[in-house]
């Protein structure tokens, strides 16, 4: 029987012990490093907070609330700008920018909804009507019982 | 038996003192840009002296970081001048870094063999920044808040890992107490590691290769060619600088103190006239300028997508430019910095 030295180049197109063994070392370090590194980056990504299942808010008293005016709530976790126009009705929108997450303001002078960080501007419907932001604001719906405002989600939008 | 010889028994520092004896600096009418790298130095020595004085008081958390700040400005003795120290040797720090790239960007000292020193230097300016905007956050006051509410946002646009970056960053889905925590572990404990590290091997390269000279300076002939020697003149001349630097920032200090501002409150808008740290502000201004939509992107996608390309040409600079595009590259550098600048002014006029 002729003997052949394992550590001889093997024929071509047969795969030799050595390079088979590089494969085998190869892969379990690599198993080996992601297994060390799994964990580390799973633990990096911080636990999902449970929503705060906010249907409804309390808005306070509607006589109250001045006109042209308007204030930042917390829906959830969300900030909500709940306006009181001219004319008295309410109108409730996101108040987080779509353009870069900033929180927006009333504008009282131009009855419009503006965003100082990069000077967004949206209409009282929450339209982006002018500056980078790319879509408009979530509508939310507003009710008023017996003097007291109430926001609602808007479940159509 | 001396100390030396003593160590020199075991450790051959005469080859040490040979090399620093040894060692000249090229003296020309550029000599005076050598100076900025060690400018830089100095004042990320001032960083780490005042953050870790900073530390001992500090508190982390949205119920303790301001009042702790507060504290540490009204009550502790000198509290103010560490804070101040710390603030306006941050900014000038992030300065001198861009002053000393841009004065080797256009004396072309990136190139062979040199490659890595400029890859380095262009690591540590990023991680300079990732300090300011992490270190920024940590007085939780309004502007830091919506600054960094803003800036996590953006990460969101990286291609692919864009809204894992954010959670990770922003520690949930929202900037909160918890951010916070995670600002101040990357300010003080991630970024000084790595940035030592990049320092390191930076110093290392430059100490190795010697200073480099602009094509101009090195055609003149030898018996013209003037030098002084690095130990003791230029360190003497280094160590001179960094003292009149230490006096400039104690009267920053004083005459022209950082203000805390208002805490920060998620129930608030953003304030008019919010702007982030003035090293931001041709990006900040740039954002505000692109429309909703460019082409098939979200226009602010477009911005962030151009200063990530924008940067990473930069870093190749010295792989990618060949001498003959010697002329376009300069004035494309020019171009960059007119940009930076009439960007910057904008954004503080309007």
């Amino acid at each position: 029987m002729n003997k052949r030295d394992p550590l001889e180049e093997s024929p071509p197109g047969l795969t030799s012990r050595r390079s088979f063994l590089d494969i085998l070392l190869g892969a379990t370090l690599f198993a080996w490093l992601g297994s060390m590194i799994y964990p580390v980056i799973r633990f990096l990504i911080p636990p999902k907070q449970p929503d705060l299942n906010v249907s409804s808010l309390d808005a306070g008293m509607a006589d109250a609330f001045k006109r042209n005016t308007a204030k930042i709530l917390r829906f959830g976790r969300k900030p909500v700008i709940l306006v009181r126009k001219k004319g008295g009705e309410f109108k409730a929108l996101s108040a987080t920018c779509t353009h870069l997450d900033c929180t927006v303001q009333y504008k009282d002078d131009t009855e419009q909804i503006w965003c100082a960080c990069h000077n967004g501007l949206y209409d009282l419907e929450g339209r982006n009507i002018s500056g980078p932001p790319p879509k408009p604001l979530t509508p939310f719906n507003v009710t008023v019982k017996e003097n007291k405002i109430f926001v609602t989600r808007d479940e159509s939008a | 038996m001396s100390v030396t010889s003593w160590l020199q028994e075991r450790f051959d520092i005469a080859a040490v003192q040979k090399f620093a004896a040894k060692k000249q600096v090229p003296v020309f009418f550029g000599t005076v840009w050598y100076y900025l790298g060690g400018v830089s130095l100095f004042l990320f020595i001032l960083q780490v002296l005042t953050g870790i004085l900073l530390s001992l008081y500090y508190q982390p958390g949205a119920a303790t970081a301001y009042e702790s700040v507060k504290f540490i400005v009204s009550k502790v003795e000198f509290g103010w001048l560490m804070r101040e120290i710390h603030s306006w040797s941050a900014n000038l720090f992030v300065f001198f870094i861009f002053l000393h790239m841009f004065t080797v960007f256009f004396s072309k000292a990136y190139r062979k063999p040199r490659e890595l020193t400029w890859v380095s230097g262009m690591i540590l300016l990023a991680l300079a920044m990732v300090f300011g905007f992490s270190g920024y956050l940590l007085p939780w006051n309004e502007l830091a808040y919506f600054a960094t509410k803003v800036g996590t946002d953006i990460a969101g646009a990286v291609p692919f890992i864009g809204s894992f970056l954010t959670q990770v960053l922003r520690a949930g889905d929202e900037v909160s107490g918890a951010t916070l925590s995670r600002f101040y572990s990357i300010h003080t404990a991630i970024l000084p590691l790595v940035f030592i590290v990049f320092l390191g091997i930076h110093l290392i390269m430059i100490q190795v290769q010697g200073m480099s000279v602009p094509e101009a300076q090195e055609n003149v002939p030898p018996e013209k060619k003037k030098t002084m020697p690095f130990f003791p003149n230029f360190v003497v001349r280094d160590l001179m600088l960094w003292l009149i630097m230490l006096n400039v920032i104690a009267l920053l200090a004083v005459f022209f103190p950082w203000e805390i501002g208002l805490k920060a409150d998620p129930l608030t808008s953003a304030p008019a006239g919010i702007r982030p740290e003035w090293y931001f502000m041709f990006m900040f201004q740039t954002l505000k300028l692109l429309p909703a939509h460019l082409w098939f992107l979200e226009g602010e996608v477009f911005g962030i997508l151009m200063f990530g390309v924008g940067g990473i040409i930069w870093l190749l600079v010295p792989f990618l430019e060949k001498p003959k595009y010697t002329k376009l590259w300069t004035s494309v550098g020019v171009g960059i910095v007119l940009y930076m600048i009439v960007l910057t002014a904008w954004g503080y006029l309007v």
